[in-house]
């Protein structure tokens, strides 16, 4: 009994110090590494031009809802989040909130009560962005019309709906700190860093997240499954890697959403083509050429998943191959090529085109279900799409051509199955 | 799986049995495989049209959006281009719910939006006949009184006073009431009525619907799918009388890009 007596206070004084431990509020305020080419003086437009790269609109708005006025559903897979109202209310919105309010929501995970803020809310990027910058964008939010829309309640699954719970969480997976700058790199380099890991919070979709949605950001994000779609590793040759690219391909891919020219070839798609849209397309091209000098020194890394699929030679029976041939004959070689050519500007090639070969096939299976059109941008602002084939192809037939594709004209990746087509039938689209 | 790539043989495969034929059929066999092997980089002119364009949308819609005989996707090839124009702002602010429309209308901007709308609007093609209608005499004459007449007591106009005389629509807003299926205009008029579907404020639609009664609704769209669509098919180009209410898409629809 005494044994038991002690165990108990062991394990609530353990449990005190991880609360404590996961809701220590960080006091370092840090210094942004500079851009290359000064932002405006004036706060409130560097703040705006903060906050368009953050895309926080994107997140806060609901679809035909007033700018920042949130409200927009979050699916995951602990339940649905809803975005609050981050406009200048009084009430419903972020009205009494001071620039030091925002700042601890910002860099360590706090709502101005004190509430632990679940990272559905990327914090755990947003850690890195310098006092001056977060007090940049608290200016321009200062400065929009405050909309009246009372924030609306997460729907969440047991146990993830008790906030309490997230003290052991940030014990585990957050510490607060703003980007220091790295001595071994030049400005520009720097700079890069800076807004991938925080700003621009590119790890949030680009890296696998555990269990407990935590994506231990690191420097190298790696690829995960967000919101239906497979955000693909950005360090990885297999998938998105940029190391080989050039830097001006770079930023004409996040600045038009879309670039097809005998050096690069890529297009997004799902959320990433709502990034672009709503975000980078407006971004400084200074700040785009520093995220793409970032995100080409990449540290190279396979996923367990790319290994897996070079240490192998994929190839169809001959049945299957031809049924996936006849199919590819029909329904894509009039745009994509009868040797997976592609026909630029209307269709990508698909003969060595990552986004068919990568392990994860969701994202072709997507396409093909769904189709969809690149995003309209000011450097594509006439965008070719993709037909959907949901209704006119069933789940093996889908099966079937993905896997010709995937295995065609040099392509060699595993082969994908009705089963793997039918999950995605469902899912909603972005 | 995990065999040896044989893709250069596999490549090979088709021109192996194509040789096999031309040794059978050796002197007109030549010229035949030369027009029909495909050839790697054959088409190189860039599909670079408005046809191309819009693949997307005739995958559901048909070809040249005249429809398929799948009867839910409406026909769209020559609706006026402002109220299909508003259809595609509608779907992107959510006030039209049909999840693939809004995917593909969501990231484009206004002036393609409008691009697309203009091209399906200007085009004629043909009219399928009608379905022969499955309801009863007396559902049909109601039908065609609340289209033609309306009816005073509900307060409801004729829907030819805004739908335009031979109800092909008003250029640039009104649509067409005729050359849809009757599945099609139920289940708008039931999104409205359940106000899932809306129009730009005052929503006048959206009114004159909550004045109806679901059998009137039913009757109404029984009537226009029995309609054959009257040739030359083009929409009025203006209201032969005002409007009788006041509709926010009329205004919507009539600015100029």
């Amino acid at each position: 009994m005494r044994k038991l007596l002690w165990l108990g206070v062991v394990v609530v004084i353990v449990i005190g110090v991880i609360g404590w431990l996961g809701s220590t509020p960080d006091r370092v305020t840090g210094a942004a590494p500079r851009p290359i080419v000064a932002l405006s003086n004036d706060p409130v437009a560097r703040g705006r031009e903060l906050a368009q790269l953050a895309d926080c609109q994107s997140c806060h708005t609901a679809r035909g809802g007033t700018a920042f006025a949130g409200g927009r559903p979050i699916p995951t897979p602990f339940g649905t989040f809803y975005s609050p109202n981050i406009t200048p209310d009084a009430r419903t919105g972020l009205g009494s909130w001071s620039a030091e309010n925002f700042w601890h929501a910002l860099h360590n995970g706090y709502s101005k009560d004190g509430t632990l803020l679940y990272p559905t809310f990327p914090y755990t990027n947003y850690t890195r962005v310098s006092r001056s910058d977060s007090d940049a964008i608290y200016a321009y939010l200062r400065t929009i019309a405050p909309a009246s829309r009372a924030n609306q309640r997460h729907e969440l699954r047991f146990p993830y709906n008790h906030r309490s719970l997230l003290a052991a969480w940030r014990w585990l997976y957050f510490r607060p700190g703003v980007y220091e700058s790295d001595s071994g790199h030049d400005a520009q380099w720097n700079r890069g860093a800076y807004l991938v890991q925080g700003l621009a919070h590119c790890s949030a979709c680009h890296e696998t997240r555990n269990a407990l949605g935590a994506t231990r950001a690191k420097a190298g994000p790696s690829g995960g499954l967000v919101l239906n779609w497979y955000a693909p590793s950005l360090t990885s040759p297999h998938e998105a890697g940029l190391q080989n690219w050039s830097s001006s391909d770079i930023v004409t891919l996040l600045k038009t959403g879309q670039i097809g020219t005998a050096s690069a070839n890529a297009s997004t798609a799902g959320p990433m083509a709502e990034v672009v849209a709503e975000s980078l397309q407006y971004a400084p091209e200074d700040e785009l050429q520093a995220m793409a000098v970032y995100l080409k020194s990449l540290p190279t890394s396979e996923t367990a998943a790319d290994k897996n699929t070079t240490a192998n030679t994929y190839e169809l029976a001959a049945a299957a191959r031809d049924a996936g041939q006849d199919l590819y004959e029909k329904n894509c070689a009039d745009c994509h090529g009868h040797q997976g050519e592609g026909h630029e500007p209307a269709a990508p090639p698909l003969a060595g085109n990552r986004a068919v070969t990568m392990p994860s096939a969701v994202n072709a299976i997507r396409m093909i279900l769904f189709g969809g059109y690149a995003p309209g941008t000011a450097g594509n602002p006439r965008p070719f799409g993709m037909p959907p084939y949901s209704l006119t192809l069933s789940d093996e037939q889908i099966a079937e051509v993905l896997d010709y594709v995937r295995t065609s004209w040099g392509n060699s990746a595993p082969p994908v199955f009705g089963e793997d087509i039918g999950a995605n039938r469902g899912n909603p689209l972005w | 799986m995990n065999m040896k790539n044989h893709a250069a043989l596999r490549l090979m495969r088709p021109f192996a049995r194509l040789s096999t034929l031309l040794l059978l059929f050796l002197g007109c066999g030549l010229a035949h495989a030369a027009d029909t092997a495909p050839q790697p980089g054959q088409d190189t002119a860039p599909l670079d049209s408005i046809e191309q364009r819009v693949k997307p949308c005739t995958a559901c819609h048909g070809n040249e959006g005249r429809a398929t005989r799948e009867g839910y996707f409406p026909r769209i090839a020559g609706k006026p281009a402002g109220y299909l124009f508003n259809q595609l702002l509608n779907f992107r602010a959510g006030r039209r719910h049909f999840p693939m429309m809004t995917y593909m209308a969501q990231l484009q901007t206004d002036d393609y939006l409008r691009e697309l709308a203009d091209y399906f609007g200007a085009l004629r093609v043909p009219y399928t006949p009608p379905h022969p209608p499955t309801t009863t005499p007396t559902v049909l004459e109601r039908g065609r009184q609340l289209v033609m007449d309306g009816d005073k007591t509900l307060n409801v106009p004729a829907c030819e006073s805004c739908h335009g005389k031979r109800l092909l629509g008003v250029a640039p807003a009104v649509p067409g009431l005729l050359g849809v299926s009757q599945d099609y205009l139920t289940a708008q008029l039931g999104a409205w009525r359940e106000g899932v579907r809306a129009a730009a404020a005052p929503d006048c639609m959206g009114e004159l619907v909550r004045r109806m009664r679901a059998d009137d609704l039913n009757a109404a769209t029984a009537w226009l799918a029995s309609q054959a669509v009257p040739e030359p098919a083009d929409p009025d180009t203006s209201f032969e009388n005002p409007p009788p209410l006041e509709c926010g898409s009329i205004l919507q629809g009539s600015h100029s890009p």
